[in-house]
């Protein structure tokens, strides 16, 4: 009897190895390709969890902000926690979930995603959502975040999402079976290219001028948690110059409009360009519809000044062992803008 | 619920646990509560039909029941009194009005069946004969069809019939006659079970067995691995194959034609290993419902062996009632009389046949190919009747060639050729198309585009391939495993062995299965009928 337990155990833990095994294997690993799924994950990294500014939102949070550039210009510790599309209950979630580790000074939401009032796509999701540690969080995120193809387990057991890739694996999945590369500088996913030009198709007219209610309902949500744990809520709007971007004048008056209500600092920066100094010849990668790393650091160069002045934010560089930390994400930084 | 879904794998756990958790007399209390709530899963309305059938079966058999009674107490009480003639006048007259009652409960059982499933194709025909003589046209409605309606409502009228031939007794109490009709496992694609095999078993308590559970959950694995790594793998290409007709003619008919019999092997008798399984190990014994089908000899081998249970419904329901009945007895004679003894006597045999072919095309589903695919099966089986004394003669002239294995796997490869082909009516759905397609088998010969790329090229990869070949493998060496105990018993009586091919099942499904995002959802073809 007792022999019969015993190898029934021992088959139950080599099949839950092999599963296991299995799920990381064909689990996509966002390292050569859509490098921006590993961005979600890449925070877990972190060794120092003290920073002064955190960034949410979608791919103009993660494309226009360098933490690398606050912390040269002006000591200013921060991390961006983007994603691309990264909807309104996403940036909620990962941002609560941000909270419980630390307690940063300013949070800095980009306001493009609260166009969307409903779960956009299963793909989206899956770079949002695959790379956050299990907690309660990330399951309220789940359920806020599905949409009806999806299935809650395959969540948090990927493989039932991800099992029919053993016909299409690569190097790159036994590569990174176990570990994954560095793909960000504090959440920031360089891009080196120069691909200027401006969009000149007019966008459309919108037919309902109003942010959808789930993502306004979803920004008070964060507002009121930063209240909760005394952080400063900033709004932004990132520059663009894509159609497929725009913000509508309609849509911007309704943030100022519940900015000011809230007694909230909104910075919508598309008007700002020149001031700034963005040339969208020379500072963008996909002709206007998102900052290169020039571009970026010019709008980090700038924001912070803002940061700085407005949030009263402490130069952090004499800070020895923080300058060591930062010192060395320069280094890194500087020689992958270089490449 | 999908049985291939986890929210039915969850659901499956929570009733054995109750079923079992709670007292034995509770049992069949506990099924019929999880037959309603699966039920209601399907949607809300759908339990008003389900309900309809379940009543109105319920109180006509009580009808016919109390008829019975009387009457055979009528003649208890007289058999003194009462002469032989007289009593056998007496039962005669009471069996007609039992019939008339009968008859009130099958026009109202299959009354609902009728409407629902057949209301549609009933007008479209009315139009396209309209349509010959004048531009009007009558509305066609669109009703929606219940979920295994076709099995409840079979499975209810046998019953019935069985109660009017006082083969079985009415079963008196509401509540558990509504858990024979809907007892969940088999609700939608069948078995469709006898009242006097099903019932008791459903009624009575049944222990825990260690032995029963394991051997059913080994049954029920195999039944995902035959639907979600087989049948849907097959279905990826099979869809892609039907939707393109234009360009996949030729031999990819002749593909389509393996492909769809590998889906719908896996498919039904997947969920039937699921429904079988999961009712032994509730200790409940369902009628089996294949037997190695692909192994017939011939077509009428093959219908003993492949749906059985719709098999001998129509057998003992249609068929012999119908070559037995006074019309066919007249039309005998008639037939004898005009066309002499060896036409003559076969007219009725044929024409029941031909009629319950009908019904069983019918059965499937409101459509001419399903009529046509019907009348083909018929064709089939008459013409091998007909042939039968040239083949006793061919037997006789080559006995050892008629007699080797090379030969019966041919027989084997014929039957199941034929009945792929047959069965692609229900792929294409129009007959013409269907008729057009076979035709290119001949007259477009595109061999060779199949071996340069053309495989991999309606939704399956190479893997898939390898996949689907190792399947079906699997499959064929595990039908081999006959004996006078089956082989998941076999499995059971060593539990070590048992969790190795559970968990080995497990993984392959996980990984190999053909489910989630990518895969369309797909339900088990027999839940349409």
């Amino acid at each position: 009897m007792k022999k019969k337990v015993l190898g029934c155990l021992c088959i139950l833990l080599a099949t839950a190895l092999v599963l296991g095994f299995a799920q990381a294997l064909l689990q996509p690993k966002y390292m050569t390709s859509a490098r921006e799924g590993a961005l979600i994950a890449e925070y877990y990294n972190e060794t120092d969890r003290s920073h002064d500014v955190l960034f949410v939102g979608d791919c103009e949070v993660y494309e226009g902000f360098t933490p690398p550039t606050l912390w040269e210009e002006y000591g200013v510790t921060s991390y961006v926690r983007g994603s691309a599309q990264q909807l309104a209950w996403h940036s909620y979630y990962l941002l609560e979930e941000m909270l419980q580790y630390e307690t940063p000074k300013v949070v800095v939401y980009n306001v493009l995603a609260l166009k969307y009032g409903e779960p956009q796509s299963e793909a989206y999701n899956r770079l949002n959502l695959d790379g956050m540690r299990l907690s309660a969080s990330k399951l309220r995120a789940i359920r806020a975040s599905m949409t009806e193809e999806e299935s809650f387990a395959s969540y948090l057991f990927p493989l039932l999402r991800f099992h029919s890739r053993w016909k299409e694996l690569s190097a790159e999945d036994f590569e990174y079976l176990f570990h994954r590369d560095r793909v960000s500088h504090n959440g920031y996913l360089m891009q080196t290219e120069i691909r200027g030009g401006t969009s000149d198709i007019t966008p459309v007219p919108l037919t309902d001028p109003s942010l959808p209610k789930t993502s306004m309902e979803y920004l008070e949500k964060m507002r009121l948690l930063c209240e909760e744990k005394g952080v400063a809520f900033v709004l932004i709007k990132a520059p663009t110059n894509d159609w497929k971007y725009h913000w509508y004048d309609e849509w911007d008056a309704q943030i100022a409009e519940y900015a000011q209500a809230h007694d909230l600092q909104y910075y919508n920066f598309i008007p700002l360009c020149e001031e700034i100094g963005i040339d969208w010849s020379t500072d963008t990668y996909d002709v206007g519809a998102h900052l290169n790393v020039y571009g970026a650091e010019k709008l980090t160069s700038y924001f912070g000044r803002i940061l700085v002045s407005e949030f009263e934010l402490e130069d952090r560089s004499a800070d020895a062992s923080l300058a060591a930390v930062w010192e060395e994400k320069l280094a890194v930084y500087r020689a992958e803008k270089a490449q | 619920m999908q049985f291939t879904s986890i929210a039915f794998l969850l659901f499956a756990a929570l009733t054995l646990f109750f079923y079992f958790a709670l007292p034995k007399k509770m049992q069949w209390g506990v099924l019929l509560a999880a037959s309603y709530v699966f039920y209601l899963f399907a949607g809300a309305r759908y339990l008003l039909f389900i309900a309809y059938t379940t009543l109105v079966t319920y109180l006509i058999a009580r009808w016919l029941q109390a008829r019975a009674d009387a009457e055979d107490a009528y003649v208890t009480a007289h058999r003194e009194t009462m002469e032989k003639t007289e009593r056998k006048a007496y039962r005669a007259r009471e069996k007609k009005k039992r019939f008339r009652i009968l008859t009130v409960g099958l026009f109202l059982g299959f009354g609902l069946l009728a409407v629902l499933k057949y209301t549609a194709f009933a007008l479209s025909g009315v139009n396209a004969v309209l349509a010959l003589f004048s531009p009007a046209r009558v509305a066609v409605p669109s009703l929606l069809l219940p979920l295994g309606i076709s099995f409840y409502t079979f499975q209810s009228m046998g019953y019935l019939i069985d109660v009017y031939r006082k083969k079985a007794r009415a079963e008196q109490n509401l509540a558990k006659f509504a858990l024979f009709v809907s007892f969940f496992p088999q609700l939608i694609q069948g078995p469709i079970s006898r009242f006097d095999s099903l019932a008791s078993q459903l009624f009575e308590p049944h222990r825990f067995d260690g032995f029963r559970v394991r051997s059913g959950l080994c049954r029920v694995a195999w039944g995902f691995f035959k639907k979600v790594v087989v049948a849907d793998t097959a279905m990826v290409a099979v869809k892609t194959l039907i939707g393109n007709d234009t360009k996949y003619s030729g031999v990819y008919v002749l593909v389509l034609i393996l492909l769809y019999s590998v889906q719908i092997y896996g498919d039904f008798t997947g969920g039937i290993d699921i429904t079988v399984g999961l009712s032994e190990m509730m200790g409940i014994r369902l009628a089996e419902n294949f037997n190695r089908p692909f192994s017939s000899r011939s077509t009428k081998e093959y219908w003993r062996r492949w749906h059985i249970t719709m098999g001998t419904w129509f057998t003992d329901y249609v068929f012999y009632p119908l070559s037995v009945s006074g019309g066919m007895q007249k039309l005998s004679k008639f037939s004898r009389a005009k066309l002499g003894e060896k036409i003559g006597k076969r007219i009725p045999v044929y024409l029941a046949t031909v009629v319950t072919w009908f019904l069983t095309g019918l059965w499937h589903g409101a459509g001419m190919n399903f009529i046509v695919w019907g009348l083909l099966n018929c064709a089939v089986i008459l013409i091998s009747q007909e042939l039968q004394p040239l083949y006793t003669r061919f037997q006789a002239r080559f006995p050892r060639l008629t007699a080797s294995k090379p030969w019966e796997k041919w027989q084997m490869v014929r039957t199941f050729l034929l009945m792929g082909l047959i069965r692609s009516l229900d792929c294409y759905r129009d007959v013409g198309r269907t008729f057009r397609l076979w035709g290119s088998m001949f007259t477009n010969w595109n061999w060779g585009g199949l071996f340069d790329g053309g495989l991999i090229s309606f939704g399956l990869s190479w893997g898939d391939w390898a996949v689907l070949l190792l399947g079906v493998l699997l499959i064929w060496a595990v039908s081999r495993q006959v004996g006078d105990t089956p082989l998941r018993e076999r499995i059971a009586k060593r539990p070590v062995l048992w969790c190795a091919v559970i968990c080995g099942l497990t993984l392959l499904i996980l990984i190999f299965g053909a489910y989630g995002i990518g895969y369309d959802a797909s339900q088990f073809i027999y839940n349409q009928f």
